[in-house]
């Protein structure tokens, strides 16, 4: 320890806090990625349930060794370029797909201390990164040189732009009601007990958006960027291997980050639903799951990850002209009523939620 | 050197770089993609000047939105190179002529002691710089405020006004009816029919 302190002391001061940096990343990748495969694994075991099947169940015990297998799998298979593709852009559009799909993770607060980036404009900061993903789709579809990439980036692109729009306004009427753009003061604003979450005042922005929440990762029933039926695989038709996969990574980390902003933005983040019951608290060991803490933000994730798996089980894909219809004609004008009455309830001095 | 200063030179370097790239590059794409490392970097650096709010709305507006329908349309278009370089060497003349005149211009700023102001101090921790610039336009510049933003409402109205034709061999299905039909009399029409008698009667 002394040997490691004293190294410690020559290394130059800005290296010292890229270092700090860096290993604070590893500890938030690190599980993410970790997080990633098991959630492959939970869709295909509950959508397996749902329809009456067992899921994947023979590699590992009860199948737990599946997403291993297939990372596996996908790391060793060959990467496949089409012929006339543009090279460069073919093989940095995975990469423009992931790294905003992690970067946003910087800004997330996972309990009061447990945090990478405490900035001001965390809320904008996640709404800026969260318009890069859809660069990624675009410059895969174009670089593909096929006609089906480039028609699903061409639906996607247009899906994910319209519904940036509506998730935007859900997030203004957070802002307005936090009063902050800080992610920690926005979940500390709705500390108290469980009904000062922001799910009960704002539950119409709540539902809009999780909805384009679900639309912006291009999922069921808002898949038509990959509509198998009509354009094949839809815009990674031409990927094969690790590039896939890359994809397929940036796909279920922004579905893990929209389930946890979801969580912290409406339903309190790391705050316990339990709080304000403090003889709960006070018990000698379950206190601690009873109290604030990681633990709560990781179940509301669960719960929004599962609704995602439920949804994709349950609904048929939307069409196109009626995904634009619900982002432009239905969403979009459901929000301004609600931040319009949200203003008139603040200036009115609307306790307890909106002072 | 300090750890903003590497980080500063990083951007800057970058900036340098990608807005070299955006006029030199031969794929229309490419340029494209060139402009946005220029706007990423340069956002980068304006956050390192405490404008944060400003960083992260340039991310938001031009990478976000505006560079998303430039890509839109530079795809769409076919565009051939031969044809746009035709006219390289009867227009440098012009070219020079303009380049020079912006040198002169930037020159002349940046040599006058208008701009040799105090280095500013750095703002305390906890200064928020989107409340300070929305006290700023909510309060003072109120009224310009929102008369700049009827006029980007009026042009935006008047270019979808404009744009906008109704197409008379278009088929597209209009989705807010066929959400509204009804399960009994939209859908199904019941035909009372007589029973045919049996063959051979």
């Amino acid at each position: 320890m002394e040997f490691f302190s004293s190294i410690w002391g020559f290394v130059p001061e800005w290296l010292q806090i890229l270092i700090v940096i860096l290993l604070k990343i590893v500890a938030i990748i690190l599980p993410l990625i970790l997080a990633v495969a098991y959630t492959t694994y939970a869709e295909r075991k509950i959508i397996g349930y749902m329809q009456d099947r067992l899921g994947p169940n023979r590699v590992g015990p009860k199948g737990w060794l599946q997403p291993i297998a297939d990372t596996v799998k996908l790391m060793f298979k060959e990467i496949l370029q089409p012929t006339k593709a543009s090279v460069a852009v073919f093989y940095i559009a995975p990469l423009l797909a992931l790294a905003p799909a992690l970067i946003v993770w910087a800004v997330i607060p996972f309990s009061e201390t447990m945090i990478l980036a405490d900035i001001n404009v965390g809320l904008l900061f996640i709404l800026a990164i969260a318009s890069l993903d859809v660069f990624g789709i675009i410059l895969a579809g174009w670089a593909s040189n096929s006609k089906y990439a480039i028609l699903s980036s061409l639906r996607a692109g247009a899906q994910v732009v319209s519904y940036e729009i509506a998730m935007g306004f859900a997030l203004v009427g957070v802002l307005m009601a936090a009063g902050s753009l800080n992610l920690n003061d926005i979940i500390k604003a709705q500390s108290g007990n469980i009904t000062d979450w922001f799910v009960w005042p704002l539950f119409g922005l709540f539902a809009v958006f999780f909805i384009s929440g679900v639309a912006e990762t291009n999922r069921a029933p808002f898949d038509v960027a990959e509509g198998e039926s009509e354009i094949v695989a839809g815009f990674h038709v031409e990927y094969s291997g690790m590039a896939f996969a890359l994809f397929f990574l940036a796909e279920y980390a922004s579905m893990l980050m929209v389930s946890t902003l979801a969580g912290v933005l409406f339903l309190g983040g790391w705050l316990s639903p339990f709080q304000g019951l403090d003889f709960l608290i006070d018990l000698p060991i379950i206190g601690m799951f009873f109290g604030n803490g990681v633990h709560w933000l990781l179940l509301k994730t669960a719960f929004f990850i599962f609704l995602y798996f439920w949804f994709r089980a349950t609904f048929p894909r939307y069409r196109y002209d009626q995904i634009m219809r619900l982002g432009w004609k239905i969403l979009i004008p459901v929000t301004l009523v609600w931040i319009f009455l949200e203003g008139a309830a603040i200036a009115l001095g609307w306790k307890p939620w909106l002072s | 050197m300090g750890f903003e200063q590497v980080v500063f030179y990083l951007f800057a370097t970058v900036l340098i770089a990608a807005a070299i790239s955006v006029v030199t590059v031969r794929n229309p794409v490419y340029a494209a993609l060139f402009l946005i490392l220029a706007f990423f970097s340069s956002s980068a650096t304006w956050i390192m000047m405490e404008a944060e709010f400003l960083g992260v709305v340039l991310i938001l507006v031009y990478v976000g939105a505006v560079m998303v329908l430039f890509l839109f349309v530079i795809m769409m278009l076919d565009i051939n190179l031969e044809v746009i370089r035709e006219g390289f060497m009867r227009y440098l003349p012009v070219g020079i002529l303009v380049a020079v005149a912006i040198a002169a211009e930037m020159i002349l700023i940046l040599a006058s002691d208008k701009l040799d102001k105090p280095m500013p101090q750095p703002a305390p921790a906890d200064y928020d710089n989107t409340k300070a610039l929305g006290e700023v336009l909510y309060t003072q510049y109120v009224y310009p405020f929102e008369i700049a933003a009827v006029i980007l409402l009026v042009a935006m109205i008047a270019a979808i006004v404009l744009t906008h034709r109704k197409r008379s061999r278009s088929k597209s299905q209009n989705p807010s009816l066929q959400v509204r039909v009804t399960k009994g009399s939209d859908r199904v029409r019941l035909v009372k029919m007589k029973s045919e008698g049996k063959v051979g009667e």
